[in-house]
């Protein structure tokens, strides 16, 4: 699974968080966060994105969080629909639940 | 110096003359200077022996020159027109197009309408901030340690009893009334931006050395009954518009239609019923958020199934109250602000529903404001922590952007005080170890209902003992707070500098909490 | 952080069962604390055609993290007709949801086309074979005609649920006060679900302003036997819940039916006489254990049994 081209996932409202994913060739992850709780959770909100990416084997990307308050859950769910989006997987492909999805 | 709600204080703070030359002391717990004497620090006054006619000037400028509005003098300002307020802006860019420096601005409270302020505060022309609320730009360049001396955060009795006690002293109060005749008989009623009331105004009119009445309309005189009494008033200045009527009085407030709040408020009004204070002839206060006004729907069922009827209402007035009184469920309504159009056509009309000054609402450091003779209030908070302390003032970026307003006030002289809030704003705890600012001290809190349950305070067993006795479920604050940090996460703790910027006031005088630099986020 | 659900209760109490949809963060972190016994995140119709991928991650993560501790957990697939489906199954076996609902169901095949599938993925996962529990959405007048059929096509099926929405269309009718017009549909699939020993849901109602409208409705279910109700508002929930409570009077008769059966089950006697000399038939009993369980759930039980 490789990342072909810019992916997107979640929204704006208060809750969701918008991952953008752009694939580069090197330089790593590219990670640039806002958040409407970022001197509070900052810190946990940029640990669960990278742990996400590295679990899909991401490593290189310039990736775009824009937080309105979400839980791991749904940053975790956005990173990896944002992600797939950007490997252009057919949306009703067989995924990998419980396995880099977890 | 730790405080009674386990606050650190610095000691430098309290010698600094902050309180107008005098020291302050810590907060040392609910109703510490209950049955104290003090002397009330009178205003300077003229005489007018000789008949007179006017005493219209043609401008604010003249205004501002005429009453010998100096450096480093204080200037106050009321909040009776909220985000459509253009008071506080046009007599401020009079103030500085003078050249006048070193100006401490003591306002009833300040909102986002007075953005303008942050610039005067960053070159240094406004040095000084006495308020209840503070939000906007002003909030972050406090914040940001731009202001020269901290932030005096007062709730809206702590400041009658600050103006009265001489804590500190208006030199020249602007007041903008919606009507005033040539005398300066000011009305809230009558003009293009009705506001319903001016109680916050009253004290400042009765202890500024100079008071400006500021209209966009005049009338014959006498414009009685009067709000604000032509015999404190020094000038009147008409100009073409004193605010914006559609910011000033928001459409009628709506009932929520959220679920989460709607069973909260329930959950409220369920509480409420089962104390010993739910009987004919009850008082009751709460707020405008959607959960708290959302109480008003709540009680109707409960009284009539009762047969009782609520004697009066007070505070911050919206039309659900009017309602209820309508439906002949409230005796008197006691007005301290109008919040929407429904409440401001309800006191042009109804004789049941009254006008107070403000020191009558909250003031502690009077005979007994109508605040202690509260049954319920029904209040909101931005955090809550395990021993009950409310914050209400600093989000949870550690940003100045609210007001204790009448909190603090009518949580202590409340019988029962009720916090309704979310466990949960987004990714924010409401429900937390340690709020970032105590705006209401936790020994003033008596329940704290949210979407996840509800606690009492083990200060109040007796309302422990009825909520048992009438089924209603309740846990312990912490479980609260767990239940929040496990769906959230344990929220890192904000970084501080050393600077002060704001020093929280309890009600009677003493340093509840301060409020320091913020420190930008690195990752 | 993962927290296992048990093992999902065929016959449990389902009287509200409210949608929600699977897509919102804000609306499935804790969609269980309006105290309904079923929830149901929806990958069907709340969710627009572009984000059927991204429901999926959020759902699986939500099953994954959230605490919905008793309340039920049921999600709707999409329809049969779609690509959707299949990927929808994977996801909720996977996440572990108690049961899944089928949307659209017309025929037997259509309940085992699912049940297949949610078998292969029980096995793909490692779930137990037999766990997830499966629920019949029927919304069209041909689903209705093949009720039984419906009702009778999976050990795993719990239940049938008209779904009035499609069904009206279908009917050419609008939604009428009272109900004439959903009459035959109801009447036809209680009947079906009682002599297939399942239970029975009626639709939605969704005109949240109408207090009294869903009253008169809820009263109506309730006089025809209805189990529950699928809800759109969480402030249906407690109507419903306190329509459905039994009276004191009901629930002191069935604690006398209780305890006598419990007194005479190990003589092994069908027929026992209660206090004030009343004869009992052991058919009784279900119903009256049904009726302690009513009472206890809706928090109004002070008895001991």
């Amino acid at each position: 699974m490789e990342l072909k081209a810019v992916g997107t996932a979640g929204t704006l409202e208060s809750s969701d968080v918008m991952i953008t994913i752009e694939p580069t060739k090197s330089g790593g992850i590219d990670l640039s966060l806002e958040s409407s709780v970022i001197n509070q959770y900052g810190r946990q909100i940029k640990a669960q994105v990278l742990d996400s990416l590295k679990r899909l084997g991401v490593e290189n990307a310039k990736v775009i969080v824009n937080d309105h308050g979400a839980l791991d859950c749904t940053i975790k769910a956005r990173v990896e629909c944002a992600y797939y989006r950007g490997c252009q997987c057919d949306v009703d492909g067989t995924y990998p639940w419980g396995g880099v999805i977890r | 110096m730790k405080n009674a709600v386990g606050r650190e204080i610095p000691e430098e703070l309290l010698n600094s003359g902050l309180r107008n030359g005098k020291g302050y002391e810590v907060y040392q717990g609910k109703g510490y200077r209950d049955g104290k004497y003090i002397k009330k620090q009178g205003p300077t006054t003229k005489i007018y022996q000789k008949p007179s006619e006017s005493k219209i000037l043609p401008s604010i400028r003249e205004a501002v020159i005429k009453s010998g509005l100096k450096d480093g003098m204080t200037v106050s300002f009321h909040h009776h027109f909220r985000d459509g307020d253009y008071i506080v802006n046009m007599v401020m860019k009079e103030i500085v197009d003078l050249g006048i420096k070193d100006i401490t601005i003591a306002a009833s409270s300040l909102g986002s309408a007075h953005d303008p302020i942050a610039d005067y505060i960053e070159q240094g022309i406004v040095t000084g901030i006495q308020t209840s609320g503070i939000r906007g730009r002003m909030g972050d360049v406090v914040s940001h340690g731009k202001l020269k001396t901290p932030a005096i955060l007062r709730s809206h009795g702590g400041r009658v009893r600050a103006v009265e006690e001489g804590d500190v002293h208006i030199d020249v109060a602007f007041i903008g009334a919606p009507t005033c005749d040539e005398y300066g008989n000011a009305r809230a009623l009558g003009g293009k931006s009705d506001c319903g009331v001016l109680s916050y105004a009253v004290p400042d009119s009765e202890y500024a050395d100079k008071v400006v009445v500021i209209t966009d309309t005049l009338v014959p005189y006498p414009n009685f009954p009067a709000s604000i009494h032509g015999i404190n008033v020094d000038y009147v200045v008409k100009v073409d518009e004193i605010g914006n009527p559609k910011k000033i009085a928001s459409a009628a407030a709506r009932m929520t239609q959220n679920p989460r709040d709607l069973m909260m408020a329930e959950n409220v009004a369920k509480i409420m019923t089962s104390t010993p204070w739910f009987k004919d002839g009850f008082s009751f206060q709460t707020g405008a958020g959607g959960p708290s006004l959302a109480v008003n729907r709540f009680l109707e069922p409960l009284m009539v199934e009762r047969g009782i009827k609520m004697a009066w209402a007070i505070g911050g007035i919206t039309g659900p109250i009017c309602e209820l009184q309508r439906k002949g469920l409230v005796g008197k309504i006691i007005d301290v602000q109008d919040f929407d159009v429904a409440a401001i056509e309800d006191i042009r009309t109804n004789p049941n529903h009254y006008e107070m000054t403000a020191s009558e609402y909250a003031n502690p450091a009077n005979k007994g404001a109508f605040v202690n003779k509260l049954d319920f209030v029904v209040l909101a908070a931005l955090e809550v922590d395990i021993d009950f302390n409310v914050n209400v003032i600093t989000g949870s970026d550690g940003v100045l952007r609210g007001a204790p307003g009448g909190h603090p006030d009518t949580a202590e002289g409340a019988k029962c005080c009720i916090i309704v809030t979310p466990l949960t704003r987004g990714r924010m705890a409401t429900i937390c170890e340690k709020v970032v600012t105590v705006t209401t001290p936790g020994d003033c809190v008596d329940v704290v209902v949210t979407d996840y349950g509800l606690s009492v305070n083990p200060k109040r067993q007796d309302i422990i003992e009825c909520l048992d006795k009438a089924g209603i479920k309740h846990v312990p604050i912490k479980e609260l707070q767990e239940k929040a940090y496990s769906m959230v996460g344990k929220p890192d703790d904000l970084q501080w500098k050393d600077k002060v910027v704001a020093i929280l006031e309890a009600r009677d005088g003493t340093i509840l909490d301060v409020v320091r630099e913020i420190k930008p986020y690195e990752m | 952080m993962s927290i296992p659900r048990p093992k999902p209760e065929k016959f449990r109490l389902r009287r509200t069962m409210m949608f929600m949809n699977a897509q919102k963060p804000g609306l499935i972190k804790d969609a269980y604390i309006y105290g309904a016994d079923s929830i149901m995140l929806d990958l069907e119709d709340a969710v627009a055609e572009n984000q059927k991928d991204s429901a999926r991650f959020s759902l699986y993560h939500a099953l994954k993290e959230i605490d919905y501790g008793d309340t039920e957990v049921i999600v709707r697939i999409n329809g049969l007709d779609t690509p959707h489906w299949k990927e929808d199954i994977r996801v909720v076996v996977a996440g572990g949801a108690d049961g899944i609902r089928i949307a659209k169901t017309e025929s037997a095949q259509d309940v085992k086309t699912v049940d297949a599938a949610v078998t292969e993925a029980e096995k793909e996962f490692g779930v137990e074979v037999g766990r997830t529990l499966l629920m019949a959405a029927v919304e069209s007048p041909k689903g209705v005609l093949n009720a039984y059929e419906i009702c009778t096509a999976s050990p795993r099926l719990f239940g049938v649920a008209i779904s009035g929405g499609d069904y009206r269309k279908c009917m050419q009718v609008k939604v009428i006060p009272g109900g004439i017009e959903m009459l035959a549909a109801r009447g036809h699939l209680l009947v079906a679900a009682r002599a297939a020993g399942v239970q029975c849901f009626d639709t939605v109602f969704t005109n949240i302003n109408d207090d009294e409208g869903f009253r008169a409705e809820v009263k109506q279910n309730v006089e025809m036997g209805f189990d529950g109700k699928s809800l759109v508002n969480p402030r249906q929930i407690n109507i419903v819940h306190e329509m459905l409570a039994p009276t004191p009077k009901e629930i002191a008769e069935a604690e006398k039916i209780v305890r006598a059966y419990r007194e005479h089950a190990a003589e092994g006697v069908g027929v026992f006489t209660i206090e004030g000399g009343k004869m009992i038939d052991i058919a009784f009993v279900p119903g009256a254990e049904r009726v302690i369980k009513l009472a206890k759930a809706s928090g109004i039980y002070e008895g001991d049994l």
